[in-house]
């Protein structure tokens, strides 16, 4: 074991390494690109065995990837943003072949306008693709996530493929302290995948899911692939508790923060979430009785503890790097699921959007978050969900505006 | 927990500083994050790098908010708004500038509130997108000034962090940085950590209602290249292309042509003149001039050599 610091990037291509992966499909974007180069180079210097093959698109890559992993080979890949999207066809059809492996997005908002800056869209976009998700709030998440991410993928009460995210910038270019361990203690958590029956051979004749098929047979493959996501949380359960055992960090499928006697929650995902504790931190020091609640399992979605979680609390920010347009926050509307129809009082569930693209969430706005929350609670009902933006930002925005606009009618395009 | 931010220019090394100077404070045992900021990767574009270090592990994440100490590697950063040099800096904050002028000029300049620390220029430089050696300088004096690294511990974080680049680049890193950190040393311990934001009372977010515009107004459209004049990105050049006219032979179309920033136009008497506003000093112009009539010179050296450039 040794302690060194490593970019959130650096520290999914270690998760591979230490995985010993057999084949990684490859396509540049930022901010993904230093996870392949790494792997790249290692390849090169012969410290890390495997193949790895660039191909013309992401949508060939996961092609690739999938292919690969069903024929019973450990097969790794990273992507982000755009990428994600252009491959989206075939995350649906991979994860239909239960084909399991491994796949980092590094998250990045979505086009138009461009940005290089994170937010969950491009992650959430791919939620119901049949991919199970695991995101991260630090660099040593990211590694450890990966080798979690492989025992899942491959268990045989799952077999399906993981997408492990991490937020662009916030962790794949931020060096953090990361315990990289030794490779004999990795070997004793993941053995080689051993895929069983459900493997392509050369020369042995095979095809998988290319009939066309009616209803009831198309149904039941679908639900098939629901249930093996919904056993994943058990698995998943018992796998966190055994890295625990080997390597003394647990990795609840969603993390409580000073949780106990909590009368107010932050709910939120990855990186910005450690921002959360830092302000529950300051808030507990102010008196408040509040914690931080963060999914890491998105899919499957741990409803249970989160019912659990929710049972003793009065008020619930939940604060969605992410809009689904003309509907909200994508995790708000998922907890909503999770509190309806529950006959013990629900506590009030809030929603704020911020940091789309990279908007950074202050302190004061967490504390803000909190007192609203509160009033809330007080008042008996919640106020409509909360766009952060401030006074300042519409004034840098209208600077922008007057600049594009600025030669607007010398063009004929006069409003 | 320090907080410290480092400004230059792309390619001047900001990531570098920030690395070192990570590397540096984990050696002595504190937990560190360190991390670069940059928009779309562009040589001579202003970028930030910024540390944070303290004895527990470190929840806060992203840009610097209130930085303890500053670092500009590049003094022509100052004036230029998008590099959001003073961004948060307080009286409490500490300000290095690596430059010619002296502290008193800077102060007044800026009206600062907080200390100011001169980081002197000691040699000229043809292009200051290179300025030599600039990264490992401003660790060293900030390792320094933040007291708590020792000359050993920074000069394992050089070691570690520039090792693949040979041991002759090491050794020059070394001595520059090194030489820093003894300049600093009557300031040394001058940047300490200022507190935590507590929660019991903070100024309270101007958050607003964002009104509806219609799509007219709220699509991301760029009406034709003509808003690109108001962006002066002639601020990012480092290197001038200057035309001498008596050895341009009028082929009217081949620096203008192969500009990428189509900021050479032709005039009527088939002259091409280059639009400093917006020359961003790449000098493909005098890579591809046939008769060499194109000649580049360090910004710095035009700047000194007229003071009031009639352009930027």
């Amino acid at each position: 074991m040794k302690r060194l610091l490593l970019t959130g990037n650096g520290a999914a291509a270690w998760g591979a390494r230490l995985a010993q992966v057999d084949y990684i499909p490859a396509f540049p974007i930022t901010p993904q690109t230093e996870i392949i180069e790494a792997i790249g180079q290692w390849i090169d210097s012969g410290e890390m065995a495997g193949r790895m093959v660039t191909l013309e698109s992401e949508h060939s890559m996961i092609t690739a990837a999938g292919a690969a992993a069903a024929t019973g080979v450990r097969v790794f890949s990273a992507t982000s943003s755009q990428g994600l999207l252009y491959g989206m066809e075939m995350l649906y059809t991979v994860s239909g072949w239960r084909a399991p492996f491994v796949l980092m997005n590094v998250s990045r908002g979505l086009s138009a306008p461009i940005t290089l800056e994170p937010d969950h869209n491009d992650i959430l976009a791919a939620r119901d693709s049949g991919f199970l998700q695991i995101h991260c709030s630090t660099c040593q998440e990211v590694l450890d996530s990966t080798l979690l991410a492989y025992r899942l993928a491959e268990d045989e009460g799952v077999r399906l493929p993981v997408i492990v995210n991490l937020d662009g910038f916030y962790l794949s270019f931020t060096r953090e302290p990361v315990e990289i361990p030794d490779q004999e203690q990795v070997a004793k958590f993941l053995a080689p995948f051993d895929p069983q029956n459900t493997r392509f051979r050369a020369s042995t004749p095979e095809s998988q899911a290319v009939a066309v098929l009616g209803g009831a047979p198309y149904s039941y493959f679908r639900y098939e692939t629901h249930l093996a996501a919904l056993n994943a949380i058990d698995v998943y359960d018992r796998i966190a508790d055994e890295f625990t055992e080997l390597f003394g960090r647990h990795y609840a499928a969603a993390e409580s923060y000073r949780c106990d006697d909590a009368e107010y929650l932050f709910i939120m995902m990855g990186s910005f979430a450690t921002k959360a504790k830092a302000a529950v931190d300051q808030l507990r020091d102010a008196g408040w009785h509040i914690g931080l609640l963060r999914p890491r399992l998105l899919r499957p979605f741990p409803e249970k503890l989160f019912q659990q979680a929710l049972t003793v609390t009065k008020g619930v920010a939940v604060i969605d790097q992410n809009i689904s347009m003309g509907k909200g926050g994508v995790l708000y509307t998922e907890l909503a699921s999770v509190l309806a129809g529950r006959a013990e009082s629900a506590p009030l569930l809030l929603s704020f959007i911020g940091g789309l693209g990279g908007r950074d969430i202050t302190a004061e706005e967490f504390y803000e978050m909190a007192e609203t929350t509160r009033k809330a609670v007080e008042d008996g009902q919640a106020p409509p969900p909360r766009l952060l933006y401030t006074e300042a930002e519409l004034r840098e925005t209208r600077k922008l505006q007057a600049i594009a606009q600025a030669e607007c009618s010398k063009l004929g395009n006069d409003k | 927990m320090f907080r410290i931010r480092f400004h230059g220019r792309g390619g001047q090394g900001m990531k570098t500083a920030s690395r070192i100077l990570g590397t540096a404070f984990f050696v002595e045992g504190y937990e560190v994050q360190d991390a670069p900021r940059y928009g779309a990767e562009r040589r001579g574009a202003p970028i930030f790098a910024y540390v944070r270090a303290a004895p527990e592990p470190i929840n806060e994440r992203g840009i610097i908010q209130r930085p303890d100490l500053v670092i500009v590697a590049d003094d022509t950063l100052v004036p230029v708004p998008a590099a959001g040099v003073l961004a948060g800096a307080d009286e409490h904050t500490v300000l290095l500038i690596n430059s010619h002028e002296s502290a008193e000029t800077w102060i007044e300049r800026l009206n600062l509130q907080g200390p100011l620390l001169i980081l002197p220029i000691l040699e000229e430089v043809e292009d200051r997108a290179e300025l030599p050696f600039i990264g490992a300088t401003c660790a060293g004096a900030a390792a320094r000034l933040v007291g708590m690294i020792s000359r050993a511990s920074l000069e394992q974080a050089i070691r570690d962090e520039l090792e693949h680049l040979g041991p002759t680049i090491v050794d020059k890193n070394l001595h520059k940085s090194l030489e820093a950190f003894d300049l600093m040393a009557e300031q040394a311990g001058s940047v300490t950590p200022a507190p935590v934001l507590p929660a019991r009372k903070w100024e309270r977010p101007a958050w607003i209602e964002l009104p509806f515009e219609d799509a007219r107004l709220s699509s991301p459209t760029i009406y034709a290249g003509a808003t690109s004049e108001k962006l002066k990105t002639g601020l990012w050049r480092t290197m001038r292309p200057v035309i001498d006219y008596e050895h341009c032979n009028r082929c009217w179309w081949i620096c203008s042509t192969f500009c990428p920033d189509g900021a050479i136009p032709v005039k009527e008497d088939g002259y091409p003149e280059i639009d400093y506003e917006h020359c961003k000093g790449c000098l493909i112009c005098v890579a591809q001039c046939p008769p060499h009539a194109i000649a580049a010179i360090p910004e710095h050296q035009f700047q000194e050599d007229e003071p009031e450039g009639e352009e930027s």
